[in-house]
């Protein structure tokens, strides 16, 4: 199936709901609003002469200028027919989108990565919490409005972590 | 199982594994519910070495990113090389244009990546399991590997000699005798392995049977490369969506059926033969020619005319500092590395860097299928698991 059957197969189901679509370098890309996520997800998945079964990623683009903020991925892959699409949504930094965990198990581990990383909740996850900062860290690291080098508030982590005694303080080499 | 840390059943006990656990391979700490010596429930934690390559990526233009692509599988840094430039390639649309001999190149090194650490994967999981010997038998012919490494680039454990648009310098002379030797010795030393483990009794009581997984449950959960194929599914970015000249190259892709330690255990042997059969073809396909594409947009000047002329010294000067403009777009490539597909998702807004990059690990998907292949297994198989699904946390953690 070429990308312009694919679009359209996805436009006579989900037409109202598409947001808008793009082809670059071969890949199609469609943007969906986040009502609709999971149903389409379930139909790419399960129509049999699409059979997209294999999610390869889950990630987040940030955009802090514009209202609804994240631009959240996802990368399909069909085995059995060897295509490939993405499928985006967009959603605001305090509305969770509903997860697609239950539909590919892949989704579980990535999805508690956009959750770390971008501070985005789903909803109907099994798991959300952290998964490569620390627990108890504030501040999400990948928006673009966390800096490179870190907050200075950073450091009160540090200081609540290192034992007392057992290893000086590392000396403040942020920039002013 | 997060809030189940708390022992509420007499009969359960909460262990921890690592963090600093010589079998974890690296920082993993794995937290295991137990009963007796059966597992109940288990939470692998990973993070601890979280460096946010991500977040530096985007500070970065694209030529500056190359190296740190090598820490990231830090056993396999020419595959990573190839699967980072690949993606950008195609951002900027000019994969077709690579030299055939680059490409024949980039081949080479990846093959030899691939043994490399399928090299260190059979010595480290031999060793986990109590099987010493192996380890010295198969560092032994990395070792031949490394050297060769060593002649193209200078390096021996960070390459960076894939670059965006070819590679960094043409073969020296005398490497490709070296590979031809290696070629002709390799399938005599994959032999010695399968003589020291295939039909040890030992082996075959520690993997068979261990740490399975279905077909469809692979596939659910997202796992890649040779940890599949141990399960069945037939698919191999090489093949299935080809990249480079694999589409002229002859070679099998081994699958078995039986999803257990032992089934990984032989895709990875197999695949070892296998590249080794791609290295001898390239051997005598590889054509003369430049390997570096003739595009001053992207390329950076040879170095002979940055010392001779003054404008290439000043162009040289902006693409080093501001990095060439790549396209708007988004693009996503991935490629077959030991580990998995280890893909790179690029988006662009037209600038000198990338406006955001995720690189998709096949250590961080592998991990997170671990409680489901240890469930109901003893705490022993836990070791055995963790080797055959061969992860490094350079990758997993980023």
């Amino acid at each position: 199936m070429t990308n312009t059957e694919l679009l359209e197969r996805i436009k006579s189901k989900f037409g109202d709901y598409i947001i808008e679509h793009d082809e670059f370098r071969g890949e199609l890309s469609v943007t969906i609003k986040k009502e609709k996520l999971v149903e389409l997800m379930n139909f790419l998945k399960n129509e049999p002469d699409m059979l997209f079964d294999y999610l390869v990623l889950v990630t987040a683009v940030d955009f802090p200028d514009r209202e609804e903020r994240f631009d959240l991925v996802y990368e399909l892959r069909s085995l059995s027919y060897k295509m490939i699409m993405r499928v985006k949504t967009r959603t605001k930094e305090d509305e969770p989108v509903d997860s697609v965990s239950g539909i590919w198990h892949s989704a579980n581990w990535d999805e508690r990565e956009v959750y770390d990383m971008f501070g985005i909740k789903f909803n109907n996850h099994p798991d959300l919490r952290r998964i490569l900062m620390p627990d108890d860290w504030e501040g999400h690291p990948l928006r673009k409005d966390y800096p490179l080098k870190g907050k200075p508030e950073d450091d009160l982590w540090l200081d609540r972590h290192l034992p007392e005694g057992l290893l000086k303080k590392p000396k403040h080499t942020r920039m002013p | 199982m997060n809030e189940a840390y708390v022992v509420n059943n007499e009969r359960e006990v909460i262990l921890n594994v690592g963090p600093q656990h010589p079998a974890t391979h690296g920082v993993l700490r794995y937290v295991v519910k137990l009963d007796g010596e059966r597992i109940v429930d288990s939470d692998p934690q990973v993070g601890f070495l979280h460096r946010g390559i991500e977040k530096l990526a985007e500070y970065m233009t694209y030529h500056q990113f190359n190296p740190y692509t090598d820490r990231l599988d830090y056993l396999a840094s020419m595959n990573n090389n190839l699967a980072y430039v690949m993606a950008v390639e195609k951002l900027l649309g000019i994969t077709d244009q690579i030299p055939e001999r680059a490409q024949y190149i980039r081949v080479i090194m990846a093959e030899l990546g691939r043994i490399a650490s399928h090299l260190v994967w059979l010595a480290t999981h031999a060793l986990d399991i109590g099987a010493m010997t192996v380890f010295l038998y198969s560092f032994r012919e990395r070792e031949y590997i490394i050297d060769m490494f060593e002649m193209a680039c200078g390096n021996r454990l960070t390459y960076n000699y894939i670059r965006i648009g070819g590679v960094a310098r043409d073969l020296p002379d005398g490497f490709m005798d070296r590979l031809k030797e290696f070629t002709k010795l390799f399938y005599g030393k994959v032999k010695e392995y399968h003589q020291l483990l295939t039909k040890n009794r030992i082996w075959l009581k520690r993997t068979k049977d261990v740490g399975y997984i279905s077909k469809e449950d692979a596939i659910n959960y997202g796992i890649a490369g040779p940890c599949t194929r141990g399960s069945g599914v037939d698919w191999d970015l090489r093949r299935d969506m080809p990249y480079l000249v694999y589409p002229e190259l002859n070679f099998e892709i081994p699958v078995y059926d039986e999803g257990d330690v032992y089934a990984r255990y032989l895709v990875r042997m197999d695949e070892m033969v296998q590249s080794n059969r791609i290295l001898e073809q390239c051997i005598e396909k590889i054509p003369d020619g430049p390997v570096m594409i003739d595009e001053p947009r992207y390329v950076w000047e040879p170095k002979e005319r940055i010392m001779m002329n003054n404008y290439a010294l000043m162009k040289h000067f902006v693409k080093v500092v501001k990095g060439f403009k790549a396209p708007p777009g988004e693009v996503y490539f991935g490629a077959e590395n030991p580990k998995g597909e280890l893909g790179f998702y690029i988006y662009s807004t037209g600038e000198g860097k990338p406006y955001r990059l995720k690189i998709r690990a096949p250590s961080f998907i592998n991990i997170s299928a671990m409680p489901k292949m240890v469930k109901g297994g003893l705490i022993a198989d836990i070791i055995s698991v963790i080797g055959s699904l061969d992860f490094v946390f350079g990758e997993c953690d980023r």
